[in-house]
């Protein structure tokens, strides 16, 4: 049923993209402190390359690279999907508190559980996730009205207030950590990226391998929740169950993500929104383009992070930030439904 | 619109009671605290200050300006909050929530940068700058086109400006390395009010509350929408575009002191109004004496926990209360 013309728009926006990522990952990786050239680069990845290079890059750089990647198709996906269910096209899990929700579980566990962070990697995603969870679940307690449903407008204004909560809550018990502890959630409110060695990339894959593909799989639901109620019932949709499934699994994506780049927010407004700008608002045809376009813009953003500085990085989250947030105003300013 | 404008004695006794609790709170304030210090050595410190008495010294120089300061800002912030909240027509709106303390809080950022060594007078200069400029841009692009401020707008609008503005301050902090006093804008105390800030911050804050007062009655005007009050021979547009200014100003000089801190001027014009009325006469003195009260309270309650930040106790109370105000739909005033 899909017009092929779209679908052959759609291979070919997301042809241009994977080049397009290729060369931003190429660029970030080979620039940095050991320059690294572009034939050593490409020798090295296909595993010719020199010991030097071969140790740099699958040591020190690759990691951290596919963090990188994953989170941003993550936060993308993840703000697709929330933007569909709330029906609200600026919802995103960094605006809606989702992401201060697993920074506020992770500062608790420092405090509580008295460890270093480093040695509980594989735990970190799991108390992330529930901290996110656990704030989606509250914000959408608070906006259920008996009998006219979840109110988008109160999702959002309850999830700014829970959010504004939350990370004054995680600086607030920075006063009770040592200053590797406090520095360590101040570099995460910021969103740096922090997780760059091979075990953070082997306890973020299973959820990217899981999930990624069960949303894929989902784009029909998907497709009719962000209908009217109506239409779904009619076509005999479960949509309270649907949507409670969809957003729980979301959020543990984009909390996950968080757990190993710190609170990202607007990956997940700038991803969906430039996807549907190329191929309209099917999932089935914009979700890939989102999950490509999530990933480039946080390569390109951490990339610029540790450029600008002659000494020391911009955290990844904030280069988002300064160009994400001026495009959620522009968005805002041009739709007047909300 | 709730229009119970109760009896002047009713007022009368609500606002002598308010302002016997600031009066305890202050007292309760300037006695507890990690050094123990007795009633009469406070009274003295007062009336007879002994500058080779440590007490003496704790009392003048530490306890008693940042009891001020608490109070100061609390005046501010509620007030402010009470203005915007009546230029906005929006219950929801708050000093934090559209922008204004996180453009204070960019533009001292900018000033450390430029300079560590900066005069207090142009702390407040900068912050109240800051906060024009970022309260301005949440409320033009708030302003949704027909119907006015849109409250859903309004907060949407001040999230994103808000996480725009501290993400320069952060990055402003990052490249001149000011990290540790920029946690300590973004976390708000007062322990580190002195009396050369007071000297400055007590008749700004002064001034424009008695402004506000004095402007009161026009608020009040507003406060029955655009139509009316233009019908009555309001110049709308001025009294909207001054409360503004006014409350930004508050708003700046409240960061300069002691950070940012949030809900404060969203809860207490509540109170305020559910205890009085609608009619600013009533309801901004009371706002002001009210807002106090909660920031020396929640300073003192901060000081006992350990120096925990004023800003994460408030948010204790004022959350709920968000929470409240939005699951009862009171979207406007």
């Amino acid at each position: 049923m899909i017009n092929s013309r779209l679908k052959r728009k759609q291979i070919i926006v997301c042809f241009v993209l994977a080049v397009l990522l290729f060369l931003a990952v190429t660029w970030s990786i080979t620039s940095g402190e050991y320059k690294m050239d572009l034939t050593a680069y490409l020798k090295t990845l296909i595993g010719q390359g020199e010991f030097k290079d071969n140790l740099i890059l699958m040591e020190f750089r690759m990691p951290r690279m596919l963090i990188t990647l994953f989170a941003g198709m993550a936060l993308s996906m993840s703000g697709a999907v929330i933007q569909s269910i709330t029906k609200n096209p600026l919802a995103d899990p960094g605006i809606l508190g989702i992401n201060a929700g697993g920074g506020f579980a992770i500062a608790v566990f420092i405090v509580i559980g008295q460890v270093n962070p480093n040695t509980f990697i594989y735990v970190l995603p799991l108390i992330s996730a529930a901290g996110g969870i656990l704030t989606a679940l509250l914000i959408f307690l608070f906006s259920y009205n008996k009998g006219k449903g979840i109110s988008p407008a109160n999702m959002v204004l309850i999830g700014v207030g829970l959010s504004t909560a939350l990370s004054g809550g995680s600086i607030t018990m920075m006063r009770k950590f040592n200053e590797d502890q406090a520095e360590f959630i101040a570099a995460w409110l910021a969103g740096n990226i922090w997780g760059d060695e091979w075990p953070f990339v082997f306890a973020f894959l299973p959820w990217i391998l899981i999930i990624i593909p069960f949303l894929f799989f989902k784009s029909n639901s998907l497709n009719i929740i962000n209908t009217n109620d109506q239409t779904a019932k009619s076509l005999g949709v479960n949509l309270d169950k649907e949507r409670l499934i969809l957003l729980i699994v979301s959020v543990i994506l984009s909390s996950v993500a968080v757990a190993m780049v710190g609170s990202i927010g607007f990956i997940g407004l700038m991803g969906p929104h430039i996807a549907k700008s190329f191929v309209g608002p099917r999932h089935q045809l914009f979700l890939p383009i989102a999950l490509l376009t999530g990933a480039f813009l946080l390569v390109v953003a951490d990339t610029i992070g540790q450029m600008v500085l002659p000494i020391g990085t911009i955290p990844a989250g904030i280069v988002v930030a300064i160009i994400g947030a001026p495009y959620f105003l522009y968005l805002m300013y041009k739709t007047n439904s909300i | 619109m709730n229009l119970k404008n109760k009896n002047p004695i009713h007022f009368t006794i609500i606002f002598i009671i308010a302002c016997i609790m600031l009066i305890v709170t202050f007292w309760i304030s300037i006695v507890c605290g990690s050094a123990d210090i007795d009633t009469s050595t406070i009274l003295n410190a007062i009336f007879n200050y002994d500058p080779k008495d440590m007490n003496h010294n704790i009392i003048i120089d530490v306890r008693i300006p940042r009891d001020i300061g608490a109070l100061l800002v609390g005046v501010a912030l509620a007030v402010s909050g009470a203005g915007i909240q009546s230029v906005t027509r929006n219950s929801l709106a708050d000093p934090s929530l559209i922008g204004l303390n996180s453009g204070a809080a960019l533009m001292l950022a900018l000033t450390y940068a430029v300079s560590p060594v900066i005069s207090f007078p142009i702390l407040i200069l900068t912050g109240f700058i800051g906060a024009m400029a970022g309260g301005t841009m949440v409320l033009m692009i708030g302003r949704s086109r027909k119907d006015g401020f849109n409250p859903v707008r309004l907060i949407l609008a001040g999230a994103a400006v808000s996480a725009l503005l501290s993400a320069a301050s952060q990055a402003i902090a990052l490249y001149f390395r000011l990290n540790q006093s920029l946690i300590f804008w973004s976390s708000g105390g007062v322990s580190g009010t002195t009396w050369q800030q007071l000297y400055i911050g007590i008749p700004v804050v002064a001034i424009v509350v008695i402004i506000f007062i004095l402007l009161s009655g026009q608020l009040s005007i507003l406060n029955l929408g655009e139509s009316v009050a233009k019908g009555l021979g309001q110049n709308v547009k001025i009294i909207r575009a001054g409360t503004m200014l006014l409350s930004m100003l508050l708003a700046g000089i409240s960061v300069a002191i002691v950070g940012q801190i949030a809900f404060v001027g969203l809860m207490v014009p509540h109170i305020s109004r559910f205890l009085v009325g609608t009619d600013y006469k009533k309801v901004i003195p009371l706002t002001a004496v009210l807002g106090g009260c909660l920031v020396v309270g929640a300073d003192t309650v901060a000081r006992m926990m350990g120096e925990a930040p004023v800003s994460a106790i408030i948010s204790f109370i004022g959350v709920p209360y968000f929470l409240y105000l939005i699951k009862k739909g009171g979207r406007t005033i």
